[in-house]
């Protein structure tokens, strides 16, 4: 069969094109309670008292919670395997108020105005207190974000809410000081990235009732459907068993909702009311109380000797996690873990990290998930090293580049199954023409263009802790239903897993009917998030199916009265190796539904004890007005290597919009809060991500490897394509106006001044090379 | 969210400014910016029937009703070839089509907001706005003028201009400015220089640059702009990046206009 | 107030709240292809076309629409099936969730185009035309794919 690797379309586009209602909010009952929240003007705050006498009056309104009227167990709201390694450090509704928007109230009516006449009604006072709106100002401050008794770390991260330490951690390996000082260069630079939105295009929305059996449903556009109703149960004060989560289509999530976000305001409204009700974030507060990418900054200092051979990188890592350390403690991981692991030959690796709690709005998942701030980091300070030893940067990576076969000093010791990293770089240098374009041109008109290079890695899923499983079921008519507990967000999982399920049922996919996520009835699965569904999900389908094959021999073997050992499945038919006796999937299904037999189904579980990185080449030639310092990219040429693609396509369209996400933080996505720490970026109209004007052209390739342990050789594809950009594009920027950038996003300001500094200290020198 | 108790739409303009001097009632424009503020408003105003949405032309001028859409203006093939592409060029990075299809001319002129590219490209023109009780007066002075209950009915548009290009550096490609500049020379040879989005509504520079500048006119006119004093930081740029920008802009306005006197 | 409204060939009587966002008078009415994607005009989700033409819905009065023709997608399914192949076939819609406003916006310019006269469009007029169209997912190359496929199609840009 050649089901796997072809580019077959998504099994629900046509309903996507059409715009049949499918999301969240098209589907919601049309007499649910509109819920919206009453939020914190401050940024630190406790709550004196809240008076709700005037607001309950408005007509219609229905409730109005505080956080007297909840539950007051803490709970961590990120999407992670059970026990968290993000803190126990929040409540549904808090008396503390820790960041701008945290809620205050939850109130429910009839209708939007008249939810927002009563949130307007309601009278607080409030102790505002001094915040901490400065990251670099955090740790050990006298003034504590998580100053509460009941605040509670489940995982050793070295958390310790009296320090307003989210996490703390050293890795070291080899003798980090006496490498450095032995190496004949060091780079030594401080890199800031900042809090980007995810602005997935459908806001963070949930719709909750009770369903026949008095249980608690949740409907919401998440990531994480089964620790959802993990999270919720906790929060709620409910056993889990009285808990429905459900997830229709979702559109878009790159992370952020691997959070419980808008889940637990409505849920609680519900079981106050025993009414529906309905929370649809705005898109202000899909900014201001999302779950953004955690602000870092990161110090580095990369040793070499002058041939260029690296000896030594440390990486020292300072992460806001904001009011809640949502994430904290893991995205602040990969920052070193995955961008050190490619350079794997160096004599000591350090590692260590602090991540903090401040009044900003908390942090959370997003694409990438820290290797990406880890990686503009270290890919800087690499392209710096080429600079410095005048050496081209390809050839500074091909020296010191991982290869297959070898144990990874800085992952976790994993062993390097597959990498074609060294094909992606070739491809890419050809598909520019770098050897012509590096580093700059001269275009007159006051333009130049260049050229710069950065490479990355990521993982496929989380080992030892990521576990999915799939459930197959063959139908009268011989048509299979396939069960998962992974959530599609768009990419087209569902698709994807039902091309591999079509490959070892050796069927085509419009045999395979696919449920998504029900907690009440899909198999288990952690969620969609640490690029895991492809590879994890993916191998829990091939095992399930596996065995499912088994088993409808087993039951043809009665049915035909011969011996298992004797059939073989050809995907239409189980037939007799050296006989005549066979029968068909169609007969054998119809059979099953019949007494006398057996109803057919297999269940199978997957976790892995690795995460067998994909890798990634990324290069870019941009424009720049040396007048203006504005930046035009003219061409993002990126070769991949995700293993088996398993839909071409859709792992190009991954590629295609991870660059694109990539290339806006890296050039103008910005983040910004008034000395209040409110943000002051809280719409598309002043967080401008990119529109198809601003992107150029994007070219992407594939050269695979076969990745041993993946599913039909495959590995992950959905994070590691927002890694390049920020380097590739800093290292351009630089070989066309020699301005160092080392804070994110590169606006045409810093360019333009960092332009005009150089010519006052009269290194004004845009053509020439080193 | 915005709210609104009543919706009229007055078949004259006496009952449109009438309506107009109750200081809780709204002219409603394009809705583009009335539907974000948080304003309740008792009568909503709609100036659809009053006969403003249309551009006509004579030897003289082009008059732009003030329920024009910002569409109509890029898309209008005699501005286009008049003012040489530097209207549209004005308009066409405004956030999309979409958008350009309910925003209004009345609106963005009435509004006089900082980062409006129309105004900066209309002070760069001979424009003039009519007010329904104001008269006809010119656009610079309209600028200055406090916001009023008078009624914006149309822009003008003198056909004096020879030539003249609108240059804007955006962060994004759709993106508000953060610095525009439209740069005009008259039959007579008259320069207009014109700053929008410093981030202070448009402001004329006078440069002093004669008909055909040399090399030298252009330096003293970038040392004027220099000391000039009128730009600000936002949180779209600095001050100091605005500075270097305009001096930036102007050398490519007054080079692309110049190009186009030689072609 | 009451209105009369025309979706899709079908007339609506309704009687609306003066400052009702026309987005929320169509999803009232079942229109659900129609999205909120921000609250600023600046994501192009809800775009429907009145008399032919692309706006944003939740920056019109439902009150000023009253006795126009609004279309949305319901009431262009074989177009949208026939664009929307060619975007399948590249994986453009991907999450879905701004098709339904991107689909109305290529359909519109496709007319437009037509209508001037541009029978061979480029890739930067057609950028142009539909920058107003947020997409999050894709990175826009598909979307540029499927509408250069689909303008060169059999039957295509006359």
């Amino acid at each position: 069969m050649k089901i796997v690797n072809t580019s077959i379309n998504k099994m629900d586009s046509k309903s996507l094109v059409t715009g049949k209602p499918v999301y969240t909010d098209d589907i919601a009952p049309t007499n649910a309670l509109i819920v919206k929240l009453l939020r914190s003007p401050h940024a630190h705050a406790l709550i004196k008292s809240i008076n709700k006498t005037n607001a309950m009056k408005v007509p219609g309104i229905e409730c109005i919670l505080t956080w007297e009227d909840l539950e007051q167990n803490r709970f961590t709201t990120a999407g992670q395997s059970f026990p968290e390694p993000s803190p126990q450090d929040r409540q549904i509704l808090d008396r503390r108020l820790r960041c701008v928007g945290d809620p205050v109230a939850i109130v429910a009516g009839s209708d939007e105005k008249s939810v927002l006449r009563a949130i307007s009604l309601i009278k607080v006072e409030y102790d505002v207190l001094e915040p901490i709106l400065d990251f670099r100002k955090a740790k050990d401050n006298e003034i504590l974000i998580h100053p509460e008794e009941n605040w509670e770390a489940l995982c050793q991260v070295g958390a310790d809410n009296k320090k307003n330490l989210c996490a703390h951690e050293v890795f070291e390996y080899g003798d980090i000081e006496g490498e450095l000082k032995a190496c004949e260069i060091v780079i030594d630079e401080i890199y800031h990235t900042k809090a980007n939105s995810q602005t997935m295009m459908e806001p963070f929305c949930t719709y909750t009732h009770l369903d026949t059996y008095g249980r608690l449903s949740i409907v919401s556009s998440t990531q994480v459907p089964f620790h959802v109703r993990r999270i919720a149960a906790k929060a709620l004060g409910l056993p889990k068993s009285q808990i429905r989560v459900v997830k229709p289509r979702i559109g878009g999530g790159f992370g952020a909702k691997q959070s419980v976000v808008s889940e637990l305001f409505p849920a609680a409204v519900t079981m106050a009311t025993g009414k529906p009700a309905k929370m649809i974030f705005t898109r202000k507060e899909s900014f201001t109380n999302g779950s953004p990418r955690h602000e870092m900054e990161i110090h580095v200092k990369l040793g070499a000797n002058m041939e260029g051979d690296i000896k030594a990188i440390y990486m020292y890592t300072l992460s806001n996690a904001g009011a809640y350390g949502d994430h904290g403690p893991t995205t602040v991981g990969l920052v070193g873990h995955k961008s050190m692991a490619i350079y794997n030959h160096a004599n000591a690796y350090k590692f260590d990290y602090d991540v903090v709690y401040t009044n900003n709005p908390w942090g959370g998942a997003y694409r990438g998930y820290g290797a990406t701030q880890g990686f503009f980091a270290l890919e800087s300070a690499i392209n710096e090293l080429a600079v410095k030893l005048n050496m081209d940067p390809i050839e500074l990576r091909r020296k010191n580049l991982v290869q297959v076969g070898e144990k990874m000093t800085a992952y976790y010791g994993e062993t390097l199954e597959s990498c074609a990293l060294t094909e992606c770089i070739e491809k890419a240098k050809e598909m520019t023409d770098w050897d012509h374009k590096y580093p700059c041109r001269d275009m007159g008109n006051d333009k130049i263009r260049a050229i710069g290079m950065a490479v990355a890695m990521q993982g496929s899923g989380i080992s030892n802790l990521d576990i999915a499983s799939a459930e197959l079921k063959l139908n009268d008519e011989g048509f299979y239903t396939l069960m998962l507990g992974s959530a599609d967000m768009g990419t087209g999982c569902d698709t994807i897993l039902a091309q591999m399920a079509a490959e070892c049922l050796e069927c085509q996919v419009d045999k395979i009917i696919v449920h998504g996520v029900d907690t009440d009835i899909s198999p288990y699965d952690t969620g969609s998030y640490a690029s895991s569904t492809t590879y994890i999900t993916g191998n829990a389908v091939i095992k399930t199916c596996e065995t499912f094959i088994e088993k409808m021999i087993q039951e043809s073997a009665k049915i035909l009265h011969c011996d298992n050992d004797d059939l073989e499945f050809d995907g239409t038919r189980i037939y007799q190796r050296n006989g005549e006796k066979q029968i068909t999937i169609k007969e054998l299904g119809n059979a099953s539904y019949l007494g006398g037999h057996n109803c057919i189904s297999a269940s199978e579980s997957f976790y892995s004890p690795v995460s067998p990185p994909p890798f990634m080449a990324g290069i870019v030639e941009i424009e720049l007005d040396k007048t203006t310092g504005q930046v035009d990219i003219i061409d993002f040429a990126a070769v991949v290597d995700c293993g088996t693609p398993i839909n071409p396509n859709l792992a190009r369209i991954q590629t295609e919009g991870g660059i694109a996400q990539g290339i806006g933080m890296a050039l103008f996505e910005d983040v910004l809060y008034d000395k209040e720490g409110r943000m002051m970026t809280d719409s598309f109209m002043q967080y401008k991500i990119p529109s198809r004007l601003d992107v150029g052209k994007i070219r992407v390739e594939f050269e695979s490897s076969y990745e041993p342990t993946g599913p039909f050789g495959a590995k992950s594809i959905g994070e590691i394509v927002i890694n390049t950009p920020a380097p590739a594009l800093a290292s351009a920027i630089y070989n066309a106006s020699k301005v160092k950038l080392t804070e994110l996003p590169m606006t045409s300001e810093k360019i333009l001044l960092g332009m005009l500094e150089n010519e006052k200290q009269d290194k004004h020198d845009f053509t020439g090379g080193w | 969210m915005f709210n609104g108790k009543n919706y009229l739409r007055p078949s004259t303009l006496e009952e449109a400014w009438t309506l107009n001097q109750n200081k809780n009632n709204k002219i409603i424009g394009g809705m583009l910016w009335l539907k974000m503020g948080h304003k309740n408003i008792s009568t909503m105003i709609d100036l659809s029937d009053l006969g403003l949405s249309t551009i006509e032309e004579n030897d003289q001028e082009f008059r732009i009703g003030a329920m024009c859409t910002l569409r109509e203006l890029e898309e209008h093939s005699g501005m286009e070839q008049f003012f040489s592409g530097m209207i549209r060029n004005s308009i066409e990075s405004i956030v999309g089509v979409q958008f350009r299809n309910l925003a209004t001319v009345g609106g963005s002129v009435y509004s006089r907001f900082g980062f409006s590219d129309i105004l900066t490209v209309f002070m760069a023109l001979d424009s003039y706005v009519e007010l329904y009780k104001g008269g006809i007066i010119p656009l610079e002075k309209y600028a200055d003028m406090p916001y009023d209950q008078d009624i914006l009915m149309r822009v003008i548009i003198k056909k004096r201009t020879r030539k003249g290009v609108y240059l804007s550096i955006r962060q994004t490609a759709t993106d508000f400015p953060v610095l525009a500049c439209a740069v005009s020379q008259n039959q007579e040879g008259a320069w207009k220089i014109i700053y929008g989005a410093r981030p202070g509504k448009a402001l004329a520079f006078e440069s002093g640059l004669p008909e055909k500048p040399g090399l030298s006119d252009i330096e003293e006119a970038i040392g004027k702009l220099k000391s000039w004093g009128h730009f600000a930081g936002n949180m779209r740029g600095s001050a100091e990046y605005r500075k270097a920008l305009a001096e930036a802009l102007l050398r490519k306005a007054i080079r692309y206009t110049m190009d186009m006197t030689r072609a | 107030m009451e209105v009369k409204i025309k979706v899709n060939h079908k007339n609506i009587t309704d009687n609306i709240p003066a400052d009702l966002l026309l987005i929320d008078f169509l999803r009232k009415h079942g229109f659900y292809s129609v999205k909120r994607g921000c609250d600023t005009a600046n994501c192009g989700l809800c775009t429907v076309l009145i008399a032919d033409e692309p706006v944003l819905s939740c920056a019109v009065l439902t009150a000023r629409a009253n006795g126009s023709h609004i279309t949305t997608l319901e009431g262009m399914q074989k177009e949208a099936e026939v664009f929307g192949s060619f975007m399948a076939d590249e994986g453009a819609e991907q999450c879905g969730f701004c098709s339904p406003g991107f689909i109305m916006s290529v359909l519109a310019m496709e007319k437009e185009f037509e209508k001037k006269g541009i029978t061979n469009p480029s890739e930067d007029q057609i950028n142009k035309y539909l920058s107003g169209n947020l997409c999050r997912c894709t990175g826009y190359m598909s979307h540029t794919r499927a509408i250069m496929k689909y303008l060169k199609r059999a039957g295509g840009l006359k």
